[in-house]
């Protein structure tokens, strides 16, 4: 292979990850936006829309063999999962955070991640620590074009953020709802005065973030297997991405995921950093991060008043 | 007593080192970190490999797991305690995700995922203070967490204290006052990592052996549950929290039912506790309602001026 196709090869691969993340990140910006806290339970939500996806899946595709069917079936087992992973998410803000929104920043943050704690030890102990395979819903055979060579895998992966992402940005730029939500996350207070149901804006947006993640979950899973710790590391970078990207701001965590997806496939595979030391890379460029432009690439600066 | 209530008990005084140094540094210093269990590793290592490798003894290895780690805690501390609460915990929490991924990659000086085994015990005069004699065990280690707890209480009386008190309540204005948010917190940080070391260096010495998948995030949010349940701000507090959460993780062992309540249990409910905790009572058991972290006005959306804080 030349080394453009490598370069490319790279890229591919590295903008599949970082769709992932991005689908992921969309869910902590968001509540960041008009929470103001850090949804620790985030990454944990993701974990348990695998789990159901991939329950879903197996259901619904019974014994079939690859085909239309499967593909339906996948698509499906996704819609089952978010909505399943909404209504958790919805809950466990009801629950978890709704009681603390007039505490101060610690508390809601320690509640989160006591949640966090329950989802995944619930969900070791519900169905066991051993990882379980969530089947492609077509064959994996690679294609190559143009000397790269592209699963059809990722073919889906990338199709499914992409449209997840314009969908979301075109809800939030363009209807009311979006509209609303804007206006919750620049003032709560004037929002309600305005007559915006605050609460049922919260609640939708704890509903969509989980939901993208749910699909976000789905995606890793093909690659990586359901686990009951899926969602720690994979929310935690997802969570970089937010922040490098400018947390708070949707376009920002799409492009801070894209960027740290590319940022890992390419210090693994060109910057010949060892693969142990993969999980490192997204915490590195976090501190490095925070400490030169500590909004984000995207971010708005806030002045420190007292 | 039974061999199994004293390992407890040793473990809650480890635990309560930590947590004694995640007191200081969330409780009075109001900055939510979550690298103890880092802190806790490099401890641990620090008299593992010094004590194999070049044949020191514990407690000459002890001085330097307090500097190693006081050294990180100033290398992690002064660029990221500039941070804000949330991504200060972010930050750190990538912190102690990166010190376990080098402990499991670096091979040949930590050996990698196996682990250092045949750590030497504690001596003191040529008596041999370990598993096999828990009680002797026990006894030293309460002596330093006895030592640790009226160190940490005068600093917290001292001025030291009232500075972080200042910076916790009000940064900006502690600032106008004179006093340096940074060296303060940088110090307070310092301390508190370097108790984890030592808490570090008796697990080592305590269970002979060491591997980098014990230093799990779960273990800096148990510490912090310790802090949170007995009450932030209150030393006595977090050893009684200490104390709560490792009867809850023996629970099962200390009554003989493990074959009955899944390992993942006691991880629910220190989730449960603190959920229900921040709801009903975020002071903690033994704490204050003075304290700024928990009082009404600062709160989460909304206020671009609390967002800061």
């Amino acid at each position: 292979m030349s080394s453009v196709s490598v370069f490319f090869q790279h890229l591919t691969n590295g903008l599949t990850l970082g769709g992932i993340y991005a689908l992921i990140a969309l869910g902590y910006t968001m509540v960041y936006g008009i929470l103001k806290f850090i949804n620790f339970a985030h990454g944990d939500i993701l974990m348990v829309g695998a789990y159901v996806g991939m329950f879903a899946f197996n259901f619904l595709r019974g014994d079939a063999t690859f085909g239309v069917w499967t593909i339906v079936a996948f698509f499906l087992a996704m819609i089952i999962s978010a909505a399943f992973a909404a209504f958790l998410g919805m809950f466990i803000e009801k629950v978890a955070y709704k009681p603390l929104r007039k505490a101060a920043r610690l508390a809601p943050l320690l509640s989160a991640i006591g949640v966090s704690f329950i989802l995944s030890n619930g969900a070791a102990w519900l169905w066991g620590t051993q990882s379980r395979k969530l089947d492609y819903p077509f064959a994996n055979n690679p294609i190559n074009l143009w000397g790269i060579t592209v699963t059809p895998h990722q073919f889906l992966i990338l199709g499914v953020s992409i449209v997840m992402m314009i969908s979301l940005k075109l809800f939030v730029d363009k209807t009311k709802l979006g509209k609303a939500m804007r206006a919750t996350s620049l003032d709560q207070d004037t929002s309600q005065l305005m007559g915006i149901n605050v609460n049922m804006v919260i609640s939708l947006t704890f509903a969509i973030g989980s939901a993208l993640a749910a699909v976000g979950g789905m995606l890793i899973a093909l690659d990586y297997k359901c686990y009951p710790t899926l969602g720690t590391m994979t929310g935690l970078k997802a969570f970089v991405a937010a922040v490098v990207g400018g947390i708070g701001n949707i376009s920002g965590a799409m492009l801070g995921g894209i960027l740290l997806g590319i940022l890992e496939t390419f210090g693994v595979a060109m910057l010949g950093i060892p693969q142990g030391y993969k999980d490192t890379i997204a915490f590195v460029i976090l501190i490095f991060v925070l400490l030169l432009k500590p909004e984000g690439i995207l971010g708005k600066v806030e002045k420190e008043k007292v | 007593m039974s061999s199994l209530l004293l390992t407890v008990l040793i473990f809650t005084a480890i635990y309560s080192l930590m947590a004694i140094g995640q007191n200081l540094i969330t409780g009075y210093g109001g900055m939510l970190s979550l690298c103890q269990a880092g802190f806790y590793a490099i401890g641990a290592y620090t008299t593992a490999i010094l004590s194999t490798t070049y044949g020191m003894n514990f407690w000459m290895t002890l001085p330097f797991a307090v500097i190693i780690t006081a050294a990180f805690g100033f290398l992690i501390g002064m660029p990221t305690l500039r941070l804000r609460g949330d991504y200060l915990a972010i930050a750190t929490l990538g912190f102690g995700e990166i010190v376990r991924n080098i402990l499991t990659n670096w091979v040949s000086l930590t050996n990698g995922p196996m682990g250092i085994r045949k750590i030497p015990k504690i001596s003191i005069f040529g008596y041999q203070i370990g598993q096999s004699n828990k009680l002797v065990f026990l006894v030293l280690i309460w002596v330093f967490v006895l030592f640790a707890y009226l160190l940490m209480r005068h600093l917290a009386r001292s001025r030291m204290g009232r500075a972080l008190a200042a910076i916790r309540e009000d940064e900006i204005a502690a600032n106008s006052m004179g006093i340096n948010p940074t060296k303060y917190k940088v110090c307070a940080f310092m301390l508190g990592a370097s108790v984890a070391g030592v808490a570090g260096s008796f697990y080592v010495a305590y269970m002979g052996s060491v591997m980098p998948s014990t230093f799990t995030f779960m273990i800096s949010v148990m510490v912090l549950c310790m802090v949170v349940l007995g009450g932030m701000g209150n030393f006595a507090a977090t050893i009684l929290g200490a104390l709560i959460i490792e009867l809850i993780d023996y629970l099962p062992r200390l009554l003989g039912i493990t074959n009955l309540i899944p390992a993942q249990f006691k991880q629910v409910i220190f989730g449960l506790i603190l959920v229900i905790m921040m709801i009903l009572r975020p002071q903690g058991i033994l704490g204050r309602e003075k304290f700024n972290y928990f009082k009404k006005g600062k709160t989460m959306g909304g206020d671009n001026n609390a967002v800061r804080n």
